[in-house]
């Protein structure tokens, strides 16, 4: 029976480090530990020894740890990037995941792929979370723009709520635009005309 | 109707030829329509390009040299051209800044700083550089080795992302640093630390950044990388006019660029760099060069020395290296591509590096190709065919 692998997730923000963590912990029992604070990176990374290391692929810390798989580094057992030409499904579904992950090579892909499968669905998880949120702080801003255009056109023109936001909806398509800009180019012009 | 292509970078100001290729229209000259993406680091930049996400990238010199080598990441990269000599810079810590205080912060004398930065620095120093292929790395070691005197007993260049540079110099991480700008000038601006050489005074013609693309692009769509080669080499002779260069700072400060204050890329284009946090300046000709003296010209000899000094720190065959690495950098396709856009072309692919004191007149194209200085700090000359000596 071999040892626990143990893997290092690198990761500043804590809400999506439990993610990752949990799901790893999912996959099996592995030995994690979560790096936040990236200065000294490397130093770090080489006294645990782990056998995996995690990284959101747009952290720039990401450099400092291909300092590790370099033969002559201070970590004796060469590292290898995982992610490579090796598996090509598997580096693809990491890459849309946005994920690097660093393995130690001599470990069987019996027991990375687990833990990879594991991270590339949490991190795929997350990817979608922050378009979600992305997406949902544009519908507000959205929402408040075509209420002070609302606004704007009920003064103007002393009309109701419900006739203003209809000249809106009309403007929008007989232009072929999106109700949110005919709002936006409403706001910008009565900006400019106070 | 423009093609479009995708080009990766990382927001430095050498990444001036292809953003400066997009932003004055110098891509839809030759019909071309540059998407320039921004990337995170340089692994990874070089994955995007491996993976064909970007069909070409700014990216280290001597990144495609280590891949040559059988060294370092997935993909086979080309060297199309050179985006830019020199342009990086050498700090240390205000801490050690302070221990220097015999040393006069000249800014141009590599062995003055090299034996005040060992005599200050004790037991114990450790440089970051950006990547473990790198330029900056391959230069702090090569100056230090050759100053000729006891090295600190642990000396040690590590990895640091630049943007990190400070936080790592305030933890007590690093106590010195090489850098490519703005990340030198931020990191003055921050109190971080003092600027101490730019590495142009260790080697004065260092190709730093290029433009690769994936080995056999080039040759299968001779086409695109024809218009590829000339757009980015309008943008440098753009660039390599000081008239255009406050200009030229104003669109690389953009958001989705550099990001920076445009006074702060405007030093190192003009290489009046601001050296400490108190405001001390210094005036660098040729602190980055774009165009001038054949610097987009890529070299086999430049190439070859990034290759054997690669080989000498992991053991490879020198004359192997000097040979695969000169391979990398295609001059062939530079000329091949450039003759039609009337670029003064020099007559030989490679040269005695270390060879030129003062600028020189050397056989090309048109007659009038005048090479810059390429001196090493110490006077020795490279010659790719006897690598070993």
């Amino acid at each position: 029976m071999s040892k626990r692998l143990s893997i290092i997730v690198v990761e500043k923000d804590r809400d999506r480090a439990k993610i990752i963590v949990d799901g790893l912990r999912e996959a099996g029992d592995l030995d994690v530990l979560v790096i936040g604070d990236e200065i000294g990176l490397e130093r770090r990374i080489a006294e645990r020894n782990p056998d995996i290391v995690l990284i959101d692929a747009g952290n720039p810390s990401r450099d400092a740890i291909e300092e590790l798989t370099l033969a002559s580094a201070p970590l004796q057992r060469p590292v290898a990037m995982f992610v490579d030409e090796s598996d090509g499904a598997l580096t693809k579904a990491a890459i849309e995941a946005g994920v690097s992950a660093y393995v130690v090579s001599g470990l069987s892909a019996k027991r990375i792929k687990p833990v990879l499968d594991a991270a590339i669905a949490r991190f795929h998880m997350m990817q979608k979370m922050r378009a979600e949120l992305a997406e949902t702080r544009r519908a507000l801003e959205e929402r408040k723009v075509i209420d002070r255009a609302k606004g704007i056109v009920m003064r103007a023109k002393g009309i109701s709520e419900e006739e203003a936001y209809a000249l809106m909806r009309k403007a929008a398509m007989d232009q072929g635009k999106k109700l949110a800009e005919v709002a936006q180019a409403l706001v910008t012009a009565a900006e400019l005309l106070k | 109707m423009s093609v479009p292509l995708r080009v990766g970078f990382l927001p430095l100001v050498d990444a001036a030829p292809l953003v400066l290729a997009e932003a004055m229209g110098f891509d839809r000259e030759e019909g071309l329509a540059l998407d320039l993406v921004g990337a995170p680091s340089w692994s990874a930049l070089r994955d995007m390009l491996a993976h064909g996400e970007v069909t070409a990238a700014h990216m280290l010199a001597p990144v495609p040299i280590a891949q040559a080598l059988g060294l370092g990441g997935p993909g086979r990269f080309e060297v199309l051209s050179v985006l830019n000599l020199n342009g990086n810079v050498i700090g240390v810590s205000t801490a050690l800044a302070q221990r220097m205080s015999d040393h006069d912060f000249g800014f141009h004398d590599a062995r003055a700083a090299g034996f005040a930065l060992v005599r200050a620095a004790g037991p114990e120093l450790r440089i970051g550089v950006p990547f473990a292929f790198s330029l900056h790395r391959e230069l702090v070691q090569y100056w230090l080795e050759r100053l000729g005197v006891d090295l600190p007993v642990h000396l040690k260049i590590v990895t640091v992302p630049p943007p990190l540079m400070p936080d790592a110099l305030a933890a007590d991480e690093v106590d010195a640093f090489c850098v490519g700008e703005p990340r030198g000038s931020v990191a003055v601006d921050r109190g971080a630390g003092v600027l101490l050489l730019p590495t142009c005074a260790i080697w004065a013609s260092a190709p730093e950044k290029v433009l690769a693309v994936r080995a056999g692009w080039a040759e299968a769509e001779p086409e695109l990388a024809g218009r590829l080669i000339r757009a980015v080499w309008r943008a440098g002779r753009w660039l390599g006019q000081s008239g255009n260069l406050s200009v030229a700072s104003e669109i690389l400060a953009a958001q989705g660029r550099l990001a920076v204050p445009a006074e702060i890329i405007e030093r190192s284009l003009t290489g009046r760099i601001c050296i400490s946090p108190d405001g001390t300046e210094r005036h660098v000709p040729g602190f980055i060069q774009f165009h001038d003296g054949a610097a987009a010209f890529p070299w086999r000899s430049q190439a070859a020395w990034i290759g054997v000094r690669l080989a000498e720190r992991h053991g490879l065959d020198p004359a192997m290296a000097s040979q695969r690495a000169a391979s990398v950098f295609r001059s062939d396709l530079y000329r091949l591509h450039l003759t039609p856009a009337g670029a003064d072309l020099p007559a030989a692919s490679a040269k005695l590096e270390g060879s030129l004191a003062v600028p020189t007149p050397v056989a090309s194209s048109r007659g009038k190709l005048i090479l810059s200085p390429d001196r090493f700090y110490d006077a020795q000359v490279f010659d790719p065919a006897l690598p070993g000596r």
